[in-house]
């Protein structure tokens, strides 16, 4: 079984509503987290992230001007200065199918449906420090790869041409959405 | 911020991508403990939420003197671009906020309103008392939640008004199938 010293890891949190900033707060500190930076909206959110440099980000997705979905836009920029690479813990009320899709193709490593539990999200940084996924980069996509299993009835367009990645198996985000573990 | 030095990225060209892969750079925060270890995270903060929960009241009216607030704004000015999403804000916090709160209903009710807000084709056109119902359910489950008996009475509430939306998102959008598509999707949340 495998724990987690929270307490060598910096969080960097975005989210637009104080209470929800204080109950995130709440919860990693008793993780045992001791760096927890906080944003209210995600302009300032990306400036702490070149600033402080987090091992993993929280963020809501709706926020006023520059939302959650772009700040995992803007972090993941292949070319960036900073780490493009950091796990991205997108936490929201939004409880649709097609926000799952929307948020994956952005470059969320973890998608959380709002109401928080705390073992939803420890189970989330878990997940994101024990098991980094690998780095997909196409023309039109930079982020953690997509694909969580392997299946032999898939008859979609194949998206990649020219060779065979080993799948790291795992729930897909949809799937895990649906959890609160 | 203490983890290993990054380690020196592994890419792997094909066709038409890269796979980028590189040493787990979080590898050394994680530690391995006995099955029998005693220390619960969860449970931990689990009990630091508990000892929030007397904030939750007054948390939960200020939310909702917030979404009854950019109602206002509404009736006041109309359904401008920024009373749209300052309303549609102030429902999703509830939706997302209120069962952690101990409110469930009114994140249900709350819910209803941001579909309306999301799928009403226009919303100068939705009648305004459903939208003044939800806002109105809101207030009066979150005031009068001490009373014994509005639990039950809350949930129908919310649930009817979920239903009276739905039937009216379904025949407004009864043209537009990517929106109808997702009025009928279920919910992804846990719990429902």
């Amino acid at each position: 079984m495998f724990r987690i010293d929270f307490n060598k890891l910096r969080f960097l949190v975005c989210d637009d509503n104080p209470h929800m900033r204080r109950i995130l707060r709440t919860l990693l500190h008793s993780f045992g987290a001791r760096e927890v930076y906080e944003s209210e909206d995600g302009a300032t959110a990306l400036e702490m992230y070149s600033h402080y440099v987090p091992d993993i980000v929280i963020t809501d997705w709706s926020m006023p001007i520059f939302d959650g979905l772009e700040l995992a836009q803007m972090i993941r920029q292949p070319e960036s200065k900073g780490n493009p690479y950091a796990p991205i813990i997108m936490l929201t009320g939004h409880s649709e199918k097609r926000r799952v899709t929307v948020a994956r193709d952005a470059g969320v490593t973890e998608f959380l449906a709002k109401p928080i539990s705390a073992k939803g999200l420890y189970q989330r940084i878990l997940n994101v420090v024990a098991n980094p996924r690998p780095f997909i980069k196409t023309k039109t996509y930079f982020g953690p790869d997509r694909r969580r299993n392997t299946s032999n009835t898939y008859i979609g367009p194949e998206r990649r041409v020219g060779g065979e990645v080993e799948i790291l198996q795992q729930p897909s985000l949809l799937d895990k959405a649906r959890s609160t573990v | 911020m203490a983890k290993d030095k990054p380690g020196a990225l592994e890419v792997k060209t094909f066709a038409d991508h890269h796979v980028i892969t590189q040493p787990n750079p979080l590898q050394s925060v994680l530690r391995h403990v006995a099955e029998k270890d005693l220390d619960d995270p969860v449970a931990r903060a689990e009990k630091a939420l508990a000892s929030l929960s007397g904030e939750f009241k007054n948390w939960m009216g200020i939310e909702a003197d917030r979404l009854s607030a950019a109602h206002a704004a509404i009736l006041k000015n109309g359904f401008t671009k920024l009373a749209r999403e300052e309303l549609f804000r102030a429902a999703h916090d509830i939706k997302g906020d209120a069962a952690t709160f101990g409110y469930p209903s009114a994140g249900t009710a709350a819910e209803s309103l941001c579909r309306i807000i999301e799928h009403a084709p226009d919303l100068d056109e939705v009648p305004s008392e459903l939208i003044a119902h939800h806002i109105n359910a809101i207030q009066a489950i979150v005031r009068e939640r001490t009373k014994l008996d509005t639990v039950s009475t809350a949930s129908e509430l919310s649930w009817r008004l979920r239903g009276v939306a739905d039937e009216y998102l379904t025949r407004a959008n009864r043209d537009r199938p990517e929106h109808l598509e997702a009025i009928l999707a279920p919910s992804i949340a846990p719990g429902e």
